[in-house]
């Protein structure tokens, strides 16, 4: 393989905290590899996560890392890029953490189109704490808060953020790492705005066990199986859509980006004086 | 080209046998107990899929040039 990315993995922290068969680990390999490919360096990068099982992922890194509060790593990561534009900021958060608690400063910083990137490991459940729904948790299965099948629908993240403004927006499953890696790395290349990459993770320990999906191994066959292209799926009925995870390139635009909308202003006060 | 080398760090090693099932050559085997086992290695076309599916990072192929 041209690129390992094993040179941002801290090899002293291995094993993984993470379940047998989680799919973050795939994700997180695939981020060290984009990483690698866009010639990012330990001194250029700053990891800013949140809590949860995929807020874990920066102990494993040796670039800058951030841990930061429960749904505010968003806030955090916008705090590190206005005090210091020159550095790369990408966010790890997970779907309890960015689109259920977080939401929030999912969508404004998605309007703002602040400069960072965000990858989104999206299980469908609270992993960390015992397997209670989320804001993405489909309607109908069964999580340990939602013992005879969730009756609220779920989001969709990706049409939520390009509707809120990001100039980049990707969605892959695990099933597909290194398409998954080209988005990461698409989105690492952009120079300006809010990049958005959400990759459909499996949580076989409590998700797959409560809904018997099988092991980890069926559980990424599944993803495979229930994904549909982007470009697809214009010809479709929307029923046949339902259940489906609708996986490419939602959205890819230029835009001007916060940092460089913000020197504007400041010339502008500056000029006034 | 010589067979490559598929080896496996036992330490990282989760036995999800998530390996076993996407190799598209059946090059390992795998049980709860053990884990993955390297059983036809002589079988490996160094795709390298199982390094990109392992979720622990475990699993390396070093592929051999002939002299």
């Amino acid at each position: 393989m041209k690129y390992t990315g094993k040179k941002f993995i801290k090899k002293d922290s291995l094993p993984f905290f993470w379940c047998a068969g989680c799919g973050n680990g795939i994700i997180l390999a695939c981020l060290v590899r984009a990483m690698e490919e866009n010639n990012f360096t330990q001194e250029n990068t700053v990891i800013v996560t949140g809590i949860g099982c995929w807020g874990k992922a920066d102990d494993y890194l040796n670039t800058h890392t951030f841990h930061g509060t429960h749904g505010r790593a968003l806030a955090i990561a916008t705090g590190i890029k206005l005090a210091k534009p020159s550095l790369e900021v990408i966010v790890l958060v997970g779907d309890g953490d960015g689109a259920t608690i977080g939401g929030n400063h999912l969508i404004h910083a998605a309007r703002r189109n602040m400069d960072i990137t965000v990858i989104m490991s999206n299980n469908l459940n609270y992993g960390m704490t015992g397997g209670q729904y989320s804001g993405t948790t489909p309607y109908g299965s069964i999580t340990s808060t939602s013992r005879y099948g969730h009756g609220e629908d779920e989001f969709n993240i990706s049409e939520l953020v390009k509707a809120a403004g990001a100039a980049y927006v990707a969605k892959e499953t695990i099933a597909n790492p290194l398409r998954l890696q080209k988005f990461i790395s698409r989105a690492l290349k952009k120079e300006n705005g809010f990049r958005f990459v959400e990759a459909m993770s499996i949580c076989p320990t409590h998700y797959g066990k409560e809904n018997r999906l099988g092991k980890a191994a069926e559980m990424i066959e599944g993803l495979k199986k229930n994904s549909l292209k982007i470009d697809l799926i214009k010809d479709r009925r929307i029923d046949e859509l339902t259940a489906k995870i609708i996986v490419g390139e939602y959205i890819d635009r230029e835009v001007d980006g916060y940092i460089k909308r913000y020197r504007e202003i400041q010339k502008k006060a500056q000029n006034k004086k | 080209m010589k067979t490559p080398k598929v080896l496996i760090d036992y330490k990282l090693c989760k036995r999800c046998g998530i390996c076993s099932h996407f190799c598209p050559k059946q090059v390992f085997v795998c049980d709860e107990l053990n884990g993955a086992q390297v059983d036809k290695e002589e079988d490996c076309i160094a795709c390298e899929k199982c390094v990109i599916m392992c979720p622990e990072m475990a699993i390396e192929i070093i592929t051999q040039k002939e002299e």
